[in-house]
């Protein structure tokens, strides 16, 4: 186990190399010159050059990796920004509660969706409900989220007036200026967020659930299990649902991980300053350090997410060791 | 005579497809005494599991429906409700499947999936039910089971895990038990080990047993009486000894002549030729009359019907052929089986 623990970190450390050099080196490649976007249009070539220095973009590019690399190490330091000249692990440290509460809330709530959903239309085919559960399938995987999201915030925000359309708040250490605060406001504002990612998500995984249900009914100890006489609900319940949820458990490890680098859309739509709205920002300004900080984060967050997940997945299935 | 235990009469089971209907099972008939065992035997798709799977009332009822009369001990199983059925499987009919690789849960530890068949029957305490699962896991030959009743299925070998399956069938003490080919999945030695197993377990706790199988060795040595099926219907019944000593249906014949042997040397093994029909659409009058190397004109026309007509009463079989020809065929191929051979 321990052996296992230690081999997954070392094989970490792997992935992020390669993740942060791979961002280095197409942040390098890409023709534009940060420095003259810092320094502003009507700068000098010598104003420019300055900055240049300043922010050590006049060395070659592995000298500006390994002194970034160092950085982190020794300092655990993320750098500055090149724009705003603010520390990149505040930044980052204010930008991803906001899309953990989105990604955790709506996976929350594609979880008591889709879960209870799909079994019952696994467990009755061509049914009423498994047709219409079908229909919104097709209707989650293909409408974008941006449109859902406006549309939500439209009807349920502006004509009915029921949430807010936008912004967030706080749960601890309210700002003294802020509007809003506390776990009352901070969850009426993630409603609509929320909602929307997960009305996206559940489709796939409502169909997910579906087929893993119905591919469990078929299988030999299922029969075993009723010609034990076990009634079909202690049959579903004990024999079919913890092998059906196996793959599930994988899947919402995997779309944590993802969905925490940035579900840009819907932050874009409900004006959140997540990790997606500012690894963008980043991008438009040529601002390395804060691009770099959003990506390290994905990156730790997937290598996390993968790491429980396999270690859950040999708690549920005995049939797996960690070696 | 005393009731049979179970009593079968005309069953057929269809299935829908979407290609059409599939007469799975068509007019089968027969009984088990408490105590006997009973093999039936016939190729793959000849409808012998769905028999018996109809009598525990396991087809799929999406897709399957079934007529005729199941009585076991005069109750008729197709007609019970589904809480009368459940009391019954598990606990007065229990099955062994063929697979024992795939027949048990993976996530579920041994000792649980075998207290789970007594606590589902019984009014016991879980320490019980672990009890009566220790005691069947000794009974069936586990190593160490006080050990072993922890383990997962994943660890133990699929001649081992068929012990377990045989444990779970015997648990609650059955009047009837139904082994849908045990021993196919195992090889040769575990195979023989099973058997004997079985044939023991049956002595000491009196169950009834039908055995499917579509090896003729086993049912030799495990069966009181044999059942052989083709096509959905039987073609042939009666005593093990007299379908051994004086097979009377060419498919049997087919059957026994393709038996492979290791004290014999032959150019190549017999097999019966062609395909066996499709139960979309079965060949009209005898069914096996496309493949049979006796085939009169008769044949294609009239269905023929279980009769007796080797003086056995007991002894039937579905053939258009004359009693001399069936006698005088039947000697020449049990002469060329045992010749040479021990018997």
């Amino acid at each position: 186990m321990l052996r296992y623990l230690i081999r997954r970190l070392l094989w970490a450390c792997v992935l992020f190399i390669a993740v942060t050099f791979v961002t280095y080196v197409i942040f390098f490649v890409v023709p534009a010159n940060p420095a003259r976007l810092a320094a502003g249009q009507s700068a000098t070539p010598e104003r420019v050059h300055e900055v240049e220095k300043f922010l050590g973009l006049d060395q070659p590019f592995y000298v500006q990796y390994v002194k970034f690399l160092k950085r982190l190490v020794l300092e655990g330091s993320l750098g500055q920004s090149f724009v705003t000249r603010q520390s990149v692990n505040e930044e980052i440290l204010r930008a991803a509660p906001i899309t953990a509460s989105l990604v955790f809330g709506a996976m929350i709530m594609v979880l008591s969706l889709a879960i209870p959903l799909g079994i019952f239309s696994a467990l009755r085919p061509r049914s009423l409900l498994d047709r219409l559960a079908m229909v919104y399938v097709l209707i989650g995987i293909s409408l974008p989220s941006f449109w859902i999201g406006l549309v939500l915030s439209y009807v349920v925000g502006y004509k009915l007036g029921l949430t807010p359309i936008a912004g967030y708040c706080e749960v601890f250490s309210v700002p003294e200026a802020a509007a809003c605060g506390g776990l009352w406001d901070w969850a009426y504002h993630m409603i609509l967020p929320c909602l929307t990612l997960a009305i996206v998500v559940a489709g796939t995984y409502v169909r997910f659930v579906r087929a893993e249900v119905m591919e469990t009914l078929t299988m030999d100890y299922v029969r075993t299990a009723r010609a034990k006489g076990a009634p079909e609900r202690t049959v579903i319940r004990v024999h079919v649902l913890r092998n059906a949820m196996l793959p599930v458990v994988t899947m919402v490890g995997m779309d944590i991980g993802l969905l925490l680098g940035g579900a840009i859309f819907i932050e874009a739509v409900f004006g959140l300053q997540g990790l997606g709205g500012t690894a963008l920002e980043s991008i438009g300004r040529f601002d390395l350090p804060v691009l770099q900080g959003v990506v390290i984060f994905g990156a730790i967050a997937i290598i996390i997410f993968s790491l429980v997940v396999d270690l859950l997945y040999a708690w549920i299935d005995p049939r797996i060791r960690l070696t | 005579m005393s009731e049979p235990l179970l009593d079968v009469r005309d069953l057929r089971t269809e299935f829908s497809t979407d290609d059409g209907i599939v007469r799975a099972v068509d007019g089968v008939s027969f009984k088990v005494e408490p105590g006997q065992v009973l093999g039936i035997v016939g190729e793959s798709g000849s409808g012998k599991s769905v028999t018996c799977l109809t009598v525990m009332g396991l087809n799929d009822p999406k897709f399957a429906v079934s007529s005729g009369e199941v009585l076991f001990r005069g109750e008729d199983l197709l007609k019970v409700s589904k809480s009368r059925l459940r009391e019954v499987r598990g606990n007065e009919i229990a099955m062994i499947f063929q697979d024992p690789m795939t027949s048990l849960n993976p996530v579920h530890k041994i000792g649980r999936q075998l207290a789970e068949a007594v606590v589902l029957h019984e009014d016991v305490s879980r320490k019980q039910a672990y009890a009566r699962a220790r005691e069947l896991l000794k009974a069936v030959g586990i190593p160490r089971a006080e050990r072993r009743i922890d383990d997962y299925p994943h660890q133990f070998s699929g001649g081992m895990r068929q012990r377990v399956m045989i444990a779970m069938a015997l648990i609650n003490n059955p009047d009837l038990i139904i082994a849908d080919e045990p021993t196919t999945a195992l090889d040769v030695t575990t195979q023989a080990q099973i058997l004997a197993l079985l044939k023991r377990l049956q002595e000491d706790f009196g169950s009834a047993v039908i055995m499917i199988t579509h090896d003729l060795g086993v049912v030799a040595e495990v069966a009181d009486d044999v059942i052989v099926m083709y096509a959905a219907r039987i073609v042939e019944r009666g005593a093990v000894r007299s379908i051994f000593n004086e097979p009377r249906h060419p498919y049997t014949w087919g059957l026994m002549g393709s038996l492979p042997r290791l004290d014999v040397n032959v150019e190549r093994l017999y097999q019966i030729p062609g395909q066996p029909p499709s139960l979309l659409n079965p060949p009209v009058g005898c069914r096996f009359h496309p493949r049979c190397a006796f085939a009169m004109p008769v044949c294609r026309e009239k269905d023929p019907r279980l009769e007796a007509t080797s003086g056995d009463p007991a002894h039937e079989e579905a053939c258009h052929l004359d009693g001399e020809t069936k006698s005088r065929e039947a000697a020449a191929l049990v002469a060329t089986l045992t010749a040479g051979a021990v018997v």
